[in-house]
């Protein structure tokens, strides 16, 4: 039997999570790495610890948070 | 690190159990004044019989861990512990753990303390609030990892991919528990599991004893994956607000980093607590799905009747959440 475990998953209304290692690079070309096992990437563009998720997309209106 | 020394006595039941403990013999008055115990004095001598199951006391023999007349009275406590847990508890209507949880969490409108110590609180009362909760920032994640082998193979793996987080991914510099020791030193206190005990409130006291009821019993695993989801969700923004407050008040920079590492962990955590772990477990186990929203309410419920008493204490009035 074998389970399923992409590498990138979407969470409704708030980040994407990564698994592994990887370089997101962000708008002004600087590269960021991933140091955790799983990362979670902000997708609301409101995080104040850009681009990886602090949670902001929650105190967002419905209508403001990723799909 | 010196092993943990045994607390001071609260009450009836605390008395007899920290000098039985220290004498390591007989402990039939000890269950005999269990059943009458009540508050700080109940709290403390669970919270002193779920110790054996961490670090111990460096003066009570290891064994007495496994001592049938200590589970006895430990099966008391815990269990009207539980009933009070369960009572307080309702249940949300049609709503699915997975797909809700968050929303729900969103809604309920709790006291917070980390509101308070980004804008107002004072030096003092951060310090006292640093000591109450190092009885769990010191474990964190110690009652959790209990969980891991009560699970299925996809929540199983779920769990560790968070739990490696938690354990600084091998490296012991970056383990959770350590940062906020570190942090602690760094501002002066001091950082042994025991060393805040005998000041901690019932309502510390209470948290703590929940996580390990939770983590010690394989019938409330379904408990403690809901009390780490509300934990985890409850744990990103509150964070911010605490390194904020604790560079207005000039604490030192290891304790901020304490809590900017968990506003970019918890940010991760409590998706995976949810979307990964939790999903995965209720997908083999759907009747844990009850136990998993007692879990969370009970997580939010006692960090609201924390954040009530640490407030009442300072005397503040509340601070909405």
């Amino acid at each position: 039997m074998s389970y399923e475990h992409p590498e990138a998953l979407l969470c409704p209304g708030g980040p994407m999570l990564l698994r592994g290692r990887h370089t997101v690079e962000d708008a002004d070309g600087v590269p960021h790495e991933t140091t955790r096992p799983v990362t979670a990437v902000c997708r609301c563009e409101r995080s104040a610890s850009f681009p990886w998720c602090d949670g902001t997309h929650k105190v967002l209106p419905p209508d403001l948070r990723p799909a | 690190m010196r092993p943990p020394k045994l607390p001071r006595a609260r009450g009836p039941l605390t008395d007899e159990l920290v000098g039985a403990l220290r004498a390591g013999g007989d402990f039939r008055t000890v269950l005999s004044t269990s059943p009458t115990a009540v508050g700080a004095d109940a709290a403390l001598a669970l919270w002193t019989l779920h110790e054996l199951y961490y670090r111990g006391f460096a003066d009570v023999d290891d064994r007495l861990e496994w001592h049938p007349t200590l589970l006895g009275v430990r099966g008391l406590l815990e269990g009207d512990l539980e009933r009070r847990l369960r009572q307080r508890w309702v249940r949300p209507e049609g709503l699915s753990f997975v797909e809700d949880v968050f929303g729900w969490i969103d809604g309920q409108d709790g006291v917070s303390l980390a509101r308070h110590v980004h804008r107002d609180a004072d030096r003092d009362q951060v310090v006292d609030l640093l000591r109450a909760r190092s009885l769990y920032h010191l474990k964190e994640s110690d009652p959790v990892a209990w969980l891991v082998p009560r699970l299925g193979v996809p929540a199983k793996a779920a769990l560790m991919e968070l739990q490696l987080d938690e354990y600084g991914n091998g490296d012991p510099n970056r383990l959770h528990h350590h940062l906020f020791a570190v942090g602690l030193e760094a501002a002066g206190l001091e950082a042994a599991y025991d060393a805040h005990v005998d000041v901690a409130p019932l309502e510390v006291l209470e948290q703590n004893n929940a996580l390990s009821l939770f983590g010690l019993h394989r019938r409330l695993r379904g408990a403690a994956l809901g009390h780490l989801a509300a934990f985890e969700a409850t744990s990103s923004l509150p964070s911010r607000r605490m390194a904020e407050g604790l560079r207005r008040l000039e604490f030192p920079e290891e304790l901020a980093a304490y809590y900017d590492e968990h506003v970019e962990a918890d940010a991760v955590h409590e998706q995976l607590a949810v979307r990964t772990i939790g999903a995965a477990a209720l997908a083999e186990e759907p009747a844990l799905e009850d136990d998993l929203w007692f879990g969370a309410f009970t997580c939010l419920d006692l960090e609201d009747r924390f954040a009530r008493a640490m407030l009442t204490r300072w005397g503040v009035r509340e601070v909405a959440a």
